[in-house]
C-alpha cells in the first residue's frame, strides 16, 4: 500500500481525531440516550485509527496483520453475541486480559526488533522504562484477568483461596518484579530481563486474584480494566504514539474511577479488598442460631402476593441471586401485574449488587424494565419508610443491618446498605438461612417485619406472579 | 528529553479529561462504560499492527500474530458488547 503513504503531520491529524471521537465516546456515556450514539463514535475512532496505521511505511507485509485480524475479530463476535447477558462479567475480565496481554507481546516483539533492526525507535531510556511497565503491568491484568474469568465462570471457586506465607510469596515476586525491571533499564541489549519480567508478572497476576473472593470482584475487575488502559498508555510511550498514551490514559482513568467508587460502596480501602481475603471464613452454627433461633418467620407466595395486592408501593431490592437464577424475566413479569392493579414498582440497586459495576441494571435492562425505574442507593434509601413492601431477591451482605455497627470484627462494618428494614414489610427470597459472602448472620431474616420466602428466585418470583394474577 | 516530556504531558492531561468525564457517568451506565473502556484501550492494536506488518524475524512475526489476534478479539469484541448493551436499556415511555 505505499501509493497511498501519509505525511507524518497527516498520520498525527488522524490520530487526533481518533483520540477525539474517544473522548467524545466516554462523555457520551454520562447519558443512556446518548450512549449507543456515543459507543459508535469510539468505535469510528478505533476503525480511523487502524486504517491510519496501516498505511505505515514500516509495515512490509500483511498476511500476518490480516490473519490477525480476521481471528481476533470472529472471536470478538462470537463472544460478544453468544453470552448470555448474565455472562457479561467473565466476558468483560477476558477482553481485559486480551488488552493487557497483547500490550505486553507487542512490546516485547518491538524491543525484539529495535534490538535487531534498524529501523525502529531508539531504546533509549522513555524505551525501557516504558517496556518494563508494559510488561508488568500486561502480565499481571493478564493472568489476574484469566483468574477473575474462572472465578466468575465457576471454573474455580468463588471463595478466596488462602494459604499461609503468600504474603511473603507476593512479596518476594513483586521484588523480583522490580529488580526485572531494573536490569532491562540498565542494561538494554538484551531482551531477556523483558521475558523474565513477562513471566513473574504473570505469576503476581495469578497470586494477587486467587485470594479475592467473588464478591470483591466488581473490584477487582475495575481495576484490571484500568492496568489494560495504562498499559496501553506504556505501549504508547514505547512507539512514540500520542492516540495511545491518550487512549489509554483515559481507560485507566475510568477504572482507577470506578474502583474508588466500588471501594467506598464497601467502606473499605483498596489494600483490604487486594489482600485481606475477606469472605474466607463463615459464621459458625451457634453465632447463626443466636441472630436466627425462633424469631424467623417463613411465609408461602400466597402469603406474600396478598400483601402486595394490598400495597401501595413495592421496591424490588436484587442482588447477584438473581443474576444465579435468571429471575430478571420473572421479575419484569411480576412488575407488569402489579403495574396493572395499580401498585408502584420500583428498583434499589446498591453500587456493589453482583460481580461487576452497574450489574443489576444491565440485568434488569436486558428484562424490559425501563431504566427510569431503576433507582441508586442515596435515591432509594429515603424512600424505604413510605414502601408497603420490600422484596429482596438474592441479595444478603448489602441489606445487612449489621454494616450499621461501627464494631471492626464485623466485615461489612461501615458499609453503606439499602435500608430495606425500615419498609412495612420485608419478604426476603433466598435459598436458606446461609450466610453470605462476608460469612455473618443477617439480623434481617429475624427482623420483626421480615418474612422469608424460602426457594430459587426465578421459581418463587413466578408463583408469587401467578398468584397474584389470581387475586 | 523534549519527547518525553511532550508524551508526559499528552498523558496527564488525557488522565485529567477521563477523570471528569468519567465522574459524570452515572452507576446505571457503569457496566456499558466498562465495556467500552474497555474496547477503547483495544487501542494497543495500533500499536501490535506496525510490529507484526515488520517481519524482521520469525519470533517477532509470531509474537505479532497472537498481539493483533488478542488486540482485535478486544476492540471488536468489546465495542459489540457493549452495543448490546446499551440498546438495552430503555425508559417507560419508549416501552410503551
Amino acid at each position: 500500500m505505499p501509493d497511498v503513504s501519509l505525511s507524518d503531520a497527516g498520520i498525527d491529524l488522524l490520530y487526533l481525531g481518533a483520540a477525539v471521537l474517544f473522548i467524545l465516546a466516554i462523555r457520551g456515556m454520562a447519558n443512556p440516550r446518548t450512549a449507543v450514539r456515543s459507543n459508535q463514535l469510539g468505535a469510528a475512532g478505533m476503525l480511523i485509527a487502524i486504517v491510519v496505521t496501516l498505511t505505515d511505511k514500516r509495515i512490509v507485509s500483511y498476511e500476518v496483520i490480516i490473519a490477525g485480524l480476521v481471528v481476533g475479530g470472529l472471536i470478538g463476535a462470537v463472544m460478544a453475541y453468544r453470552v448470555a447477558v448474565s455472562s457479561i462479567p467473565q466476558v468483560v475480565a477476558v477482553f481485559n486480559g486480551f488488552g493487557g496481554g497483547a500490550s505486553a507481546l507487542a512490546v516485547g516483539a518491538a524491543l525484539e526488533e529495535a534490538l535487531k533492526g534498524t529501523h525502529f525507535e531508539e531504546v533509549d531510556l522513555q524505551f525501557t522504562v516504558a517496556a518494563a511497565a508494559s510488561a508488568l503491568i500486561g502480565g499481571v491484568s493478564l493472568t489476574g484477568s484469566a483468574i477473575a474469568f474462572g472465578k466468575l465462570q465457576g471454573l474455580i471457586g468463588e471463595r478466596p483461596l488462602l494459604f499461609p506465607g503468600r504474603h511473603i510469596v507476593n512479596a518476594t515476586l513483586a521484588a523480583i518484579c522490580l529488580a526485572l525491571s531494573a536490569w532491562l533499564i540498565a542494561d538494554p541489549s538484551s531482551s531477556l530481563p523483558f521475558w523474565l519480567l513477562v513471566g513473574t508478572a504473570s505469576a503476581l497476576g495469578l497470586m494477587l486474584v486467587l485470594p479475592i473472593g467473588g464478591a470483591d470482584m466488581p473490584v477487582v475487575i475495575s481495576l484490571l480494566n484500568a492496568y489494560s488502559g495504562i498499559a496501553a498508555a506504556g505501549h504508547g510511550w514505547v512507539l512514540n504514539n500520542s492516540v495511545l498514551i491518550i487512549a489509554g490514559s483515559l481507560v485507566g482513568a475510568a477504572g482507577f474511577i470506578l474502583t474508588a467508587i466500588m471501594s467506598r460502596a464497601m467502606n473499605r480501602s483498596l489494600l483490604n479488598i487486594m489482600f485481606a481475603g475477606v469472605g474466607a471464613v463463615t459464621a459458625s452454627e451457634e453465632e447463626s442460631d443466636e441472630v436466627y433461633a425462633g424469631r424467623v418467620k417463613a411465609a408461602s407466595p400466597d402469603e406474600v402476593a396478598m400483601l402486595m395486592d394490598g400495597a401501595r408501593r413495592v421496591v424490588v431490592a436484587p442482588g447477584y441471586g438473581m443474576a444465579v437464577a435468571q429471575a430478571q424475566h420473572a421479575v419484569h413479569d411480576m412488575m407488569s401485574v402489579l403495574e396493572s392493579k395499580g401498585v408502584e414498582v420500583e428498583f434499589a440497586v446498591h453500587p456493589v449488587a453482583g460481580r461487576m459495576p452497574g450489574h443489576m441494571n444491565v440485568l434488569l435492562a436486558e428484562a424490559n424494565i425501563p431504566y427510569d425505574k431503576l433507582k441508586e442507593m442515596d435515591e432509594a434509601n429515603p424512600t424505604f419508610r413510605e414502601t408497603d413492601v420490600v422484596l429482596v431477591i438474592g441479595a444478603n451482605d448489602v441489606v445487612n443491618p449489621m454494616a450499621r455497627e461501627s464494631d471492626p470484627s464485623v466485615p461489612i462494618a461501615g458499609m453503606p446498605i439499602l435500608d430495606v428494614d425500615q419498609a412495612q414489610v420485608v419478604v426476603i427470597i433466598k435459598r436458606s438461612l446461609a450466610a453470605g459472602f462476608a460469612g455473618i448472620p443477617n439480623p434481617l431474616f429475624a427482623a420483626d417485619n421480615a418474612l422469608m420466602l424460602f426457594g430459587d428466585a426465578k421459581q418463587m418470583v413466578a408463583e408469587l406472579t401467578a398468584a397474584l394474577k389470581e387475586m | 528529553m523534549e519527547v518525553f516530556v511532550a508524551a508526559l504531558t499528552i498523558f496527564v492531561l488525557a488522565l485529567f479529561v477521563g477523570f471528569e468525564l468519567i465522574s459524570k457517568v452515572p452507576p446505571l451506565l457503569h457496566t456499558p462504560l466498562m465495556s467500552g473502556a474497555n474496547a477503547i484501550s483495544g487501542i494497543t492494536l495500533v500499536g501490535t499492527l506496525v510490529t507484526s506488518g515488520a517481519q524482521l524475524t520469525m519470533f517477532t512475526t509470531i509474537l505479532g500474530f497472537i498481539a493483533v489476534t488478542m488486540a482485535t478479539a478486544n476492540v471488536v469484541g468489546g465495542f459489540l458488547v457493549t452495543h448490546r448493551m446499551l440498546e438495552m436499556f430503555h425508559r417507560k415511555s419508549d416501552v410503551a
